[in-house]
């Protein structure tokens, strides 16, 4: 048996695989597919302190070995969360965390210390990365100076795990993950949606109902692999990687590039039962190249 | 109602005209339980340009043959893929999806099920379920042209057959809604098909007070409420379309 156990600053994973925020629902919704407890870790759909609408249909469209997305944080707010959803998924054995969003500065660090009490939420996710929505999100992680802000904040009132989720949509990204490392970060997952469009030429009109979105899948994949790798580099808290991973294939070249985990998103439309089959693919490889350990592997890139 | 991740089979794929195919599926195993107005995902391929499944509607399930019936429009590279599938090719499946029709409670109800072009898939599968459970009903079907009306052969087993073509190729010219049939008195219209025939129906059910549902066709990524991407704007705010329909009463579509 090969050891799959990893570390994310204090919380350990049964396994490096997660299920990356919004392609996963609360993971009740697969568990008709898969046993969601074999997963190392779930980040449940990204939660604001109130409830929230998101964006108006359409708010996908399929690109090449791709998709956009415009959801918008829908979700029913923080409070919702902790009273209805928290009860039914609270006794799933993995880890699950939040992800947390918000407008303001404030709004992040009242949803985090809601959050702070439930036993069974060993961390969050701070989505300072979000594309699709007006204020807040992604404006928060493509500034060094705003991510620090938020960041610093949350740590004084999150006693938890605290995982920063960052940006592609950046000049430098290695920088900005210097700045919430500084300021507490526990760990660092990337990438999030890049910014991008699509447009239906018959009609002369976007796609989206908010032009622009966020773009997912193995179209990515090499950015992220690239951002994975620049920021492994650059900090010493754990990486989170993700990014069009479709098999344990993709998830191993993360984790050589520098990653302690990886979350799977976009594929989980594809093959619901996806996340499980990179778990025991990355088991193969290990076993087929002798390797007792994942740990072993975690930017073990020779270059 | 637990839903499968399948492997089928084509059993045959007959091509109706040069823009329909109705897709045959079977198992070595007896197909799961399923209801009319649910639907299936459908993996086309791994090609660039058809990553995501596609939603198609169940058309008809045949437990005695244990066959699933597809009714697959071209419309793009996925559904062209899938009219060209060939028996004993393996297709994978999500199903069932989604809600399905809500029976009226009076066996007696005078209903009418209103489809129009492709949107006519999941009406066979309800005009036979209504009928094995002893409800009758008529059929309203609308095309373009007589190449847009499909299955007639198939729904006149379970009810009467009223049909109009926009070119008046075939059946009464005009929309479904100008139908002489709808001057009589309905308890119960079901409807699918393009959003702007929904909308006329739902109008025409709002206005004389008739009960009605209507089968929604968003664009989906997951289909099992994950996503978030197929939402409609409802009484209750947005609801997934892929869990909380694709059948949703009109009273509750903000429309």
């Amino acid at each position: 048996m090969v050891d799959l156990n990893v570390q994310l600053g204090k919380l350990q994973l049964k396994n490096p695989v997660m299920t990356a925020s919004g392609t996963f629902g609360y993971g009740t919704e697969y568990s008709d597919f898969i046993d969601i407890s074999r997963i190392g870790g779930i980040i449940v759909k990204g939660t604001t302190l109130r409830e929230r609408q998101g964006n108006p249909y359409p708010r996908m469209a399929e690109t090449p070995s791709g998709m956009l997305n415009a959801v918008g944080l829908q979700n029913k707010g923080v409070d919702y969360f902790i009273e209805h959803i928290y009860p039914t998924i609270k006794d799933v054995d993995t880890s699950i965390f939040v992800n947390v969003s918000g407008s303001t500065v404030e709004d992040y660090i009242i949803t985090a210390e809601k959050l702070n009490g439930l036993e069974k939420i060993p961390g969050i996710e701070l989505n300072i990365s979000c594309p699709n929505v007006k204020e807040g999100g992604m404006a928060f992680g493509t500034s060094c100076l705003s991510a620090a802000q938020v960041v610093k904040e949350v740590r004084r009132v999150y006693k938890n795990e605290l995982m920063v989720k960052l940006s592609p949509n950046v000049t430098d990204i290695a920088e900005i993950a210097l700045a919430v490392e500084t300021e507490g970060a526990d760990s660092i997952s990337l990438i999030n949606t890049l910014l991008g469009m699509a447009i239906d030429a018959e009609k002369k009109k976007p796609v989206l109902s908010t032009i622009t979105g966020g773009l997912s899948g193995p179209a990515v994949k090499p950015i992220a692999l690239r951002m994975v790798w620049q920021v492994a580099k650059a900090v010493k808290v754990p990486v989170v990687g993700m990014g069009g991973i479709m098999n344990a294939t993709d998830a191993i070249e993360f984790i050589l590039a520098g990653a302690s985990a990886v979350q799977i998103g976009t594929a989980n439309f594809i093959d619901p039962t996806v996340s499980v089959k990179v778990v025991e693919g990355i088991e193969d490889y290990l076993i087929r190249h002798k390797i007792n350990t994942v740990t072993e592997i975690i930017g073990a890139l020779e270059v | 109602m637990k839903k499968f991740m399948l492997d089928l089979i084509v059993r045959r794929n007959e091509t109706l005209n040069d823009q329909y195919s109705l897709l045959v599926l079977t198992s070595s195993e007896k197909l799961p339980a399923m209801k009319p107005g649910q639907f299936a995902e459908v993996r086309v391929d791994n090609s660039p340009s058809t990553f995501l499944r596609r939603p198609i509607s169940i058309n008809y399930v045949d437990y005695e043959l244990n066959e699933l019936w597809l009714l697959v429009q071209k419309i793009g590279e996925g559904t062209r893929k899938m009219c060209e599938l060939r028996p004993n090719q393996s297709v994978n499946l999500l199903l069932p999806l989604g809600n399905s029709f809500s029976l009226p409670v009076d066996k007696n109800s005078r209903i009418l099920l209103v489809g129009g072009g492709v949107g006519i898939a999941p009406l066979l599968f309800w005009g036979a379920w209504l009928n094995q459970r002893g409800y009758s009903c008529d059929f309203l079907l609308g095309g373009r042209s007589e190449a847009n009306l499909l299955q007639l052969n198939e729904f006149k087993r379970y009810g009467n057959i009223y049909t109009t073509t926009e070119d008046g190729s075939y059946g009464e010219k005009g929309f479904v809604t100008n139908h002489s049939i709808l001057k009589e008195k309905f308890d119960a219209i079901y409807t699918c098909g393009p959003t702007p025939m929904m909308k006329a129906v739902a109008a025409y059910a709002a206005q004389n007070n008739v009960f009605c549902e209507v089968s929604l066709e968003n664009t989906m990524a997951c289909g099992i409420g994950a996503c978030l991407c197929c939402v409609t704007d409802t009484t209750e705010g947005h609801l997934c379309v892929c869990t909380e329909g694709p059948v949703f009463n009109i009273t509750k579509l903000k429309w």
